[in-house]
Parts: structure tokens; sequence; C-alpha cells
């Protein structure tokens, strides 16, 4: 090899490319094109220097975007000549150089991911270095986002910096060769984090912290288990028992808990799983997956009430790994928190909250710097449907097509909030926040956008926001000095988002059901059909607006929307249904408030036409948790039953969708005595059919014929599947959510990606 | 119609337009009335104006309601009410009869507030123009103690009281407006604050500000406390006083007592450790039976107040923008 017939090139790739390998890979592959030079970190992302031969030259570039590994997202490779440099001949090898601090921080943060194959396995052997560790990670997996304080990702810019490398984990991270070879987090049973048991009173149990766990779950207790992003609640998902004191320790009354399953196999005896459902399961991602459940699977009755399906999740850590397996049956993982707070994270924290709700806490001393929740997800026609994007999807980027003039921050809502920062192309959406009026979340609300500004190396200064006044993101909007503010209006937003999901922008017809959102009228919006795109949108139609009789009162009361609609259509004769029985008593009083209007504003709501059939049809009159009403009216249906009760379709400058018609079928239905899974199914598919009429009305005035769906409402798989299959036999492509949430978590993209469009133009 | 509903939309209303154009250092601090030294006595100086619908309504009509407003803002600056003056401005056709039961009211709370009525001015405007009648009164009264009441006072560990149940006045009107079917035996709290608040502010030298909570309720002057103190209010959910008629009440109107309207009741915050001589202080009057100590100032967070709930749960809550529409979905 002689350095005449030489060329040297500079690289520089980005995206995302630190702690997932990169630079090993890199090295390696150097060498096996007989390259000469050096990889290394800085925070744009990873620069190299080879030398060789031309064609070796092209061939290596080639491969590093073909070749890339699994965790890796190689946005931009650029290659410049530079002068070849004499000294190096063969041999001099190629080597991973330490990293730069300096630059603009433009490198990506991978997310936390479970035990990859090899490290699992590793776990598991008896024979192994790393057997029972419950710490066991290479550049494949591990933690990453939870554990990162601040950028380049090195390991002093993490929480395992206070963990020195012994001599044998050191030689793995520095042996080009080995999987760990500079694995940030690496660490073995000699110089790692370190598991404890505490009991209740916070003082540590003898013996093996994983077997006594299992023990003491297997006797019916209830333990708190630090996870990646946060602490857990376990309990044997098979222990009535233990199950129904969880719930009552947690004031959670009916939302379905998750439950653990040590692998697929386990899994299997739990839910139905499709090839889909199983890649997303054992996937790197390790969301919860709700899937449809097997009869007579080893689950306690209260861990999802009323609900045919199941959420499952795989281990995500080796710590679970190891519990799963010791414990041999399935645990039900619930976020460890009182009623509305978020997840705890810290030790101490956790420690003073947690007690009087576990019996005992599994716990270690790697810190977790940043919260994450777990993330849940269902499976529609094979493909992702986010429910909660958290742990395992944050902090990766979304591309966006144009990239605004200055950096965005969208504030995201006010339930299940998240928020999206904007740089370039990138929008990046934060893990889930949750509820904002619980302060303590307001409080990871506000830092969050901090750490994340900071770690991205974002200054925002144009700030989308929510319109309604009284949201708290609206409020934290409002508070910022020396930004430019843009409302965009909520159900504009939800289109929006279900766009930047499929990277498009647009004009579509947009059909975006939900609970409520502020319209432009003054009125609160919530079963919406838009022409837009991200730049403005139109109201094409809605649903027939209703009081809602006493506000928010009625999102927690659905049998208060069944006095609406049957008031509305029967007055003074409702019919004679049990329900109109059981609330004799207040009839009269919250009929008023519909007709007066007394704290009863005005609503084209989805959600809220399925809170009034389901109190109608008896399923339920509070609700413990947003959407709960219409969740069990949704599991109630039918999957045969092809009827759907008929509801008119008024034309005038908006489309108007008469809901009172479909409840008017139901209640019929209900007098002649239908049970429950006909009318539910009926109502689906008569909603279903209205909609897909609606939109097709719009397609002849427009002429538009793509459709995009949006709105918590479309997390009802079985509403989807009948628009979808509605809309696309009438020949429209349909655009669905499977990267965010058709949700309010999924608002903040939206807000983000019509700012970015609306700055992109200047 | 948002701006004058109380809360943070009339605040900037408030603040946008008249504190813009009348700029001074005794307006400024925007409390329920002005204290003035006039050739060395120090006045306090208030004004509010009355468009209550129904006029009439259980417990009295906006006659009392007028009077006993301008003297608690007089009061609770903690001043003795003196004089006042009544303005009124009356629909073409308003009946006489209706007239004369206000005035009369008006002369009863006077009366018994140990306030006179000593100037006045009325017009008549055209049929359409008003909704029968709106009364202003103006009041002065003067300024006895050495006591300064100013949110700048309020310290960490200081303990927030109410002098009594909340709620009623807000919900006796909307059941009042007789469109409800409802059936509560509610009337208005209204009535003149100036002899418990001196009966406090004689017993607990410790007081650091006082406040009617009148339009927005408890919550709105608590966030007003928090926000210009820069300190934080931490109420405890289960101490609140609400009557069970008022809680059932506002339960089927789907509202939150804490943001409903009081004409009776103030909210006092002293010194913590002389919490309990200002519960004994106000507990011996009849209209501070009562009192309860329902939460504690805190250095953190600044500027919110935050709700301890029967779950543990932290809430915020937070200053009303405008009418409230629902957030949750
Ligand atoms: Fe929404
Ligand atoms: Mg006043
Ligand atoms: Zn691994
Ligand atoms: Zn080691």
């Amino acid at each position: 090899m002689t350095a005449e017939r030489h060329g040297r090139i500079r690289v520089r790739v980005e995206g995302l490319v630190q702690g997932v390998g990169f630079r090993p890979f890199v090295s390696t592959l150097a060498g096996t094109h007989d390259l000469a030079g050096f990889v290394g970190n800085d925070p744009e992302g990873v620069f190299i220097e080879a030398q060789g031969e031309p064609s070796a030259l092209r061939a290596f570039v080639a491969d590093l975007e073909r070749r890339a590994p699994p965790l890796a997202l190689v946005e931009h490779v650029a290659v410049t000549d530079t002068e070849v440099v004499t000294e190096v001949v063969a041999g001099t090898g190629f080597r991973i150089v330490a990293s730069r601090g300096e630059g603009v921080r433009q490198v990506f943060v991978p997310p936390d991911t479970p035990p990859c194959e090899s490290c699992a396995a590793e776990t598991i052997d008896p024979a192994a270095r790393r057997h029972g560790y419950a710490f066991t990670n290479c550049t494949a997996c591990g933690p990453r986002f939870t554990i990162i304080t601040d950028l380049p990702y090195d390991r002093r810019n993490t929480t395992m910096a206070g963990f020195g490398m012994c001599p044998r984990c050191s030689r793995e991270y520095l042996d080009p060769a080995d999987r760990r070879f500079h694995a940030q987090p690496v660490c073995c049973p000699a110089c790692g984090p370190s598991l404890r048991l505490l009991g209740a009173d916070g003082r540590p149990a003898p013996g093996d912290p994983v077997g006594t766990a299992a023990l003491w779950l297997a006797q019916g207790g209830i333990l708190a288990v630090k996870g990646v992003g946060g602490f857990h609640l376990a309990a044997v998902a098979g222990d009535e028992r233990a199950v129904s004191t969880l719930r009552a320790r947690k004031h959670r009354e009916g939302k379905p808990f998750a439950v653990l399953a040590a692998d697929l196999a386990a899994a299997r005896e739990l839910v139905l799983l499709t090839p889909g459902a199983e890649d997303v399961l054992a996937g790197p991602r390790r969301p919860v997956v709700l899937l449809p459940r097997r009869p007579g699977g080893p689950v306690a009755a209260s861990v999802a009430p009323g609900n045919r399906e199941l959420g499952v999740l795989l281990p995500p850590t080796p710590l679970h790994l190891l519990l799963a397996v010791r414990l041999g049956v399935p645990a039900v993982l619930t976020s460890g928190n009182r009623s509305d707070e978020p997840i705890a994270h810290r030790d101490e924290d956790a420690l003073e909250r947690l007690s009087g709700l576990a019996d005992g806490f599994l716990t270690h001393d790697r810190p977790i710097h940043v919260r994450a929740d777990d993330s849940v997800v269902r499976v529609f026609r094979g493909r992702e449907l986010p429910v909660r994007r958290s742990r395992g999807y944050v902090p990766v980027p979304l591309l966006l097509r144009r990239p605004p003039a200055r950096h965005v921050l969208a504030c995201g809502g006010e339930l299940k909030n998240t928020f999206c920062l904007v740089k370039g192309r990138h929008a990046i959406l934060s893990q889930h926040i949750g509820d904002l009026e619980g302060y303590e979340t307001l409080r990871s609300y506000t830092e969050g956008i901090g750490h994340l500004s900071r770690l991205f190396g974002v200054r925002p200064r144009l700030v989308a926001h929510d319109p309604h006044p009284e949201y708290l993101s609206t409020k934290y909007a409002f508070g910022l000095d020396d930004v430019d503010l843009v409302g965009v209006q909520h159900h504009h937003a939800h289109i929006a988002s279900c766009l930047a999901d499929n990277g498009e922008e647009g004009p579509v017809i947009g059909v975006a059901l939900d609970g409520l959102g502020l319209g432009d009228d003054g009125t609160l919006w919530g079963g919406e059909l838009l022409v837009a795109g991200l730049r403005g949108f139109e109201r094409a139609g809605h649903l027939e607006a209703l009081p809602m009789p006493g506000g928010a009162a009625a999102v927690r009361q659905p049998w208060r929307m069944g006095v609406a609609y049957l008031d509305a259509i029967y007055g003074d004769a409702p019919p004679d249904l049990p329900f109109v029985r059981r609330h004799r008593e207040r009839w009269a009083a919250v009929a008023a408030l519909a007709r007066t209007g007394t704290n009863a504003p005005l609503t084209s709501s989805a959600g809220r036409l399925f809170d009034a059939v389901a109190a109608i049809a008896g399923l339920r009159d509070r609700v413990s948790f947003e959407g709960q009403a219409a969740i069990e009216l949704e599991q109630l249906a039918d999957p045969d039953e092809r009827g759907g009760y008929p509801a008119a379709l008024t034309s005038g400058r908006e489309l108007v969708l008469s809901g009172a018609d479909l409840v008017r079928g139901a209640v019929e239905d209900l007098l002649a005595g239908a049970a429950g899974p006909l009318v539910s199914a009926r109502f689906h598919n008569g909603l279903a059919r209205v909609l897909v009429r609606a939109v097709l009305a719009v397609r002849e005035r427009t002429g538009l014929r793509d459709a995009a769906l949006s709105g918590g409402v479309f997390q009802n798989v079985v509403l989807l599947e009948r628009v979808v299959s509605g809309l696309e036999a009438a020949g429209l492509r349909v655009l669905v959510h499977s990267r965010v949430p058709p949700n309010d978590g999924g608002l903040s993209l939206g807000q983000a990606a019509v700012a970015a469009a609306l700055d992109a133009d200047g | 119609l948002a701006h004058g509903a109380g809360g943070s939309a009339s605040h900037t209303l408030v603040e946008a337009v008249f504190v813009e154009a009348f700029r001074n250092p005794i307006l400024e601090p925007l409390g329920d009335g002005a204290v003035l030294t006039v050739s060395g006595s120090r006045l306090a100086f208030s004004t509010d104006s009355f468009v209550v619908f129904p006029l009439f309504f259980p417990g009295g009509d906006i006659g009392d309601l007028a009077v006993n407003g301008t003297v608690n803002d007089l009061a609770v600056c903690g001043a003795r009410p003196l004089y006042l003056s009544a303005g009124f401005i009356l629909e073409e056709g308003f009946p006489i009869a209706d007239l004369r039961r206000i005035a009369a009211s008006m002369a009863a709370a006077a009366e018994r507030a140990g306030v006179r009525v000593v100037t006045g001015d009325t017009k008549v405007v055209e049929r359409g123009k008003a909704d029968g009648c709106y009364v202003t009164t103006a009041g002065v009264g003067v300024l006895e103690r050495e006591t300064e009441l100013r949110p700048s006072a309020i310290r960490p560990g200081d303990a927030v009281i109410v002098s009594g149940p909340i709620g009623e006045h807000g919900v006796t009107i909307m059941i009042a407006r007789g469109e409800l079917d409802i059936q509560a035996d509610l009337a208005s709290d209204t009535a003149p604050l100036n002899e418990v608040v001196a009966a406090l502010l004689d017993a607990v030298p410790g007081v650091r500000v006082l406040r009617d909570a009148t339009r927005g309720g408890v919550a709105t002057v608590l966030n007003e406390l928090a926000r210009s103190a820069r300190l934080g209010i931490v109420l405890e959910e289960r101490a609140v006083p609400v009557r069970p008629v008022v809680n059932g009440a506002c339960e089927l109107l789907g509202i939150d007592p804490l943001y409903v309207a009081c004409e009776g009741r103030f909210v006092a915050v002293v010194d913590g450790e002389q919490a309990g001589r200002a519960l004994d202080a106000l507990r011996a009057h009849p209209l501070g039976a009562d009192a309860a100590v329902v939460g504690r100032v805190r250095a953190e967070p600044p500027g919110l107040v935050l709700l301890d709930t029967a779950f543990g749960g932290t809430r915020i809550v937070d200053m009303l923008v405008g009418d409230p529409l629902p957030r949750i979905c």
C-alpha cells in the first residue's frame, strides 16, 4: 500500500449516530476496506478521516449508510477530499479518537432500548460473567435518553459517570471487535450499579434481591421496581387480592393495568398474537401492546375489568427480564405514582411518595435523570397505532417536510401533554408528560422543556400553542419573553399531526374526532371535518352541537350527556329506559341546565356522543379516567354485526351530522330489548357510515382525494377500521397515525408542523 | 363578555386601560380601596358598581349588596367605614315600588353597618338601555390602627383563613334566576364585615392582608395574593368550609365553589403562630362562626395556588381567564 495511489477524505455523519455503536462500526468497516484514519464524536455528530484506495473509499462511504448499526439513524453524510498524509503506511490502522466538545449541538440522543439478544442471553447464561446482572448492556441496547445529562454522549455526561470501569470492562470498551466497544454505560457486577431490595420501612433485605423480590411478589406483595424512566409498581397478575389491593392503594378505579410477560411464549398465553403484533411486542422500542385477550389466561379479573384486550409488554430492561424469569408468572406493571402524579423517578422521592403503596422496593444506585413512562400502542392493520409515545421512542426525531426559519417550541395540550421542539427539519417530540393541572406534572413540563432544549441546542423563537385560554400550556406560552406566538386550533393541530406523522403537507379532508377542543367560533369542537393543510384549514362539517350540562362535570359524568341527547330528541317525554328511570331524580335539573345554557357550553364532540350512548346503553354513568365510557363501548361492540343506525347529513354552509339520530336508533333498539353488543356495533357502524358520506360530500365539493383521520376517538380501532374501509372502498387514500398518538399526546407535533410550515414561508 | 366575569381577563382589562390612563402610586396596588392621607388622617376610599340579576334574591337585593360591597371593601383595607354615596341608573319605567324596596334595604344595611349615605345621584335611561336598575356606591372610612395590610407583608408559614362557608351568594343568584329546576335552602351571604374584621384586627397584630372574596371567589383572591406576594399558597381541600347544600348545588351545576362569589366572606392571611387567636376572635362573631384555616403560605411555588386533594394529589387552582370552559376532554 503506497501513499501515492491513495486518496484521503473527510466525512461528517449526522443523525442519530452517537451511543449506537457507530464509531466501532466505522472502525470495523474501515478495517474491511483496508483504510487508515480515525473517527470521533463531536456535538454535530461523527467526524471521520479515512485514507486508502479511492475505490475502497467509495465503497466505505456507501456502506456508512447501508450497513449502519440497528439503532443508528443516518440523516446526512458529507464527504470532502483532503490532502493525503504521506506518513500513513500499511498497518497504521484506524483509530477511535477522543470526543471533541465544541461546536453546534445537532446530535441526537438515542432512545432507551431493551436488552438485545446477546445481552439477554448473557444475563441468563449461568456461565457468563454477567449472569444475573441487572445492568447488562452494549452498543445495541441499554439505557440512553433517561440517563443522559448533557451532550456529547459520553459516559461522563450520563448518570453512569460515578461508576469507574473495572479492567475487564475497560478492555471490552476499548476492543473494536467487542460488541461493547465504546458502549458508554458498559459495566459488570464488579464495577457497575448494584441492586438493593428494601422493605416497606426502607431497610435492606438480606439475600439475593431479585430472588427475594420474586418471593415477595409470589406471596402477594406489591413491589416498587426501579425501571428505565421511573418506578413501576408490580404484583402477580393472577393474584386477585394483590391486584385489587394495588388498585385500592393507587386510587385507580377502572383503568386497566399492563402485564409483564417474560417472553413471547409467555405473552402468547395471555393474548392473541399476530406476526405484526409480535414484531412490535418484541421489538427494540418495547411498548405496552394492547392485544385481544386469550380467554382463561393467568390474569385476575381486576387487571383489566370490562376489557376484551390486555396490555402486555416484554421486559424493557435486564432487571425486568431477571424478575420475570425468576417469578415464572406474569406480573402487573403499572407506573409508580399516586393517582394523578407523574411517575416517581428519583430514589428518595420514590421512597417517600410510594410508601404506603409498596410493600418493598427493588431499586438500584444508577440514577434516572429524565422521567419516561412506558409507551402504549395498539396494532392496526399490522402497523403500530400509538396511544402513548414515550420510553423507547423518545427522543428520536420525526422529519418535517420543510424547515422553519426559526427554532420552534410547540406547547401541546392540557391532558396527555407532550411538547415538541423543531430545529431544522427535525421535530423532537417529548416523552409523555401527563395532565398539566397537577403541580408535579406542570413542573416536569417546564423542566422537560428546559432539558430537551439544552440537550438539542434549541432556543425557541416561535412558540405554537392551543388557543384554549385555560390550558396551562397556553398560559406557559403567554409567559415567555422574546418569542412570537402562534395559536393553532385544536383540531387543525390534530390533522396536522396526522399529516406530519405521514410526512405530508396536505391539503386533505381531515376528520378529527375527540373529546373537546376550543373551536374558532368559541364553542367546543370535537366531531370535525376540516379541509386542512399545514398552513390553514376550513371547517367543512361537524356533528350537530349539543349542550354539555354542567361543563366539565358532563365529561366526568357521561349520564349528563345522555340527558342532553334524550332531552334534545324527546323533550319532556323521555323514553322508558332503565337509564331514564335511574336518573329520574336529577333529570329535570340537568335538562334545565341544558335548556337554559347555564354552565352548559355547546359542543360538537364525538367523545361526548360516545359518552351519551354508553350511558344510555347502561354501560357507565361516571368515568374515572378520560375516555373510559367510550373505550368500554368499543370493547362491547359485536364484531360480526353489519347493521348501522341511519343518521341525517344536512348540507348548508357546513355539513351537519346528526348524532341525535344515532342515539335515537340506539334507544329504539334498547326499547325493543336489543343487547349491548348489538347496539354498540350498530352505533359504530352508523357513525362510520355518516362520516364516510360526509367525507365523500366534501370530496365532491373540493376534488380532494386524500383523507386524514385523527383525534383521540380514532384510538377506537372498531371505528377506525370501519371508516378506513369505507373511505378506501370509495377510492380515497387514507392517512392514519403510526408514529404519534391520534389523541392529544400527538397535538404538539401538529402545532409544530403548522408553525414550521408558516415560518418556512417567511 | 369575558371581561367582567372576574379572574384574570378583567385583570388585564383593568390593567390595560385604567391603570394605564390613571397611573399613580395610590392606584397601582389595585387593592379593594385606596388608602389616602388627608390633613394627617389616614382615610380609605372605595367605589363599586352593582349590576346583579335578579335584583331581588333570597337573603338580599341589589340595595344591601351595594351598601355591604363598599362597606366590605373599606373594612378589608382596615378602615372603619363612615360615609357612602349612592348613584342609580334606572331604566325608564322601572317600578317605583321596587325602587322604594331597594332604598329601604339600603337604609337598613347602612344602619346595620353604622354608615350613612350622605350624597347621591339618579339618572334615567331609555327603555332597553339598562337592565332595570344599576347601583354604584362609593365610600370613605378612617384607618385607626397602625397595622398596614398589604400582600407584600405575607411570609412563608403564614396561615390562610376564610371567615365562613363559601359560595352561597353566587349559587343563590344562579338559582334565583329561576330557570333551573333546583330547589335549595339557600340565601345570599351578603353582610357587612366591618365588625368582624375589627374584632380580628383588635385581637391579632399579625394580620398581613385581608380581601373580600367577591367576584371570582376565594380562588381568584388567593391567586392575586400569591402573585403579588410572589409566594405559594397550598390549600387543604378538606379544610375549605362549604355548606352541604352549596356543595350539592355546585356539583349539580358543575361549578367549583372555590370560584363562586361571596358577598359576606373574606380571606385573611395571618402570621401562622397567631392563627389560633385569629380563629378565636373570628368565631366569637356570628359572621365568623365557621371561620377556618384553609391553607398555608410557602416559599414554593411562587405565584401559584395549589390544592392538596383528598387523594393526595396536588392540583393547581389557577386564575381563570374568562368564563370557564372545560379543558378536560
Ligand atoms: Fe383533542
Ligand atoms: Mg369590591
Ligand atoms: Zn446488548
Ligand atoms: Zn466491570
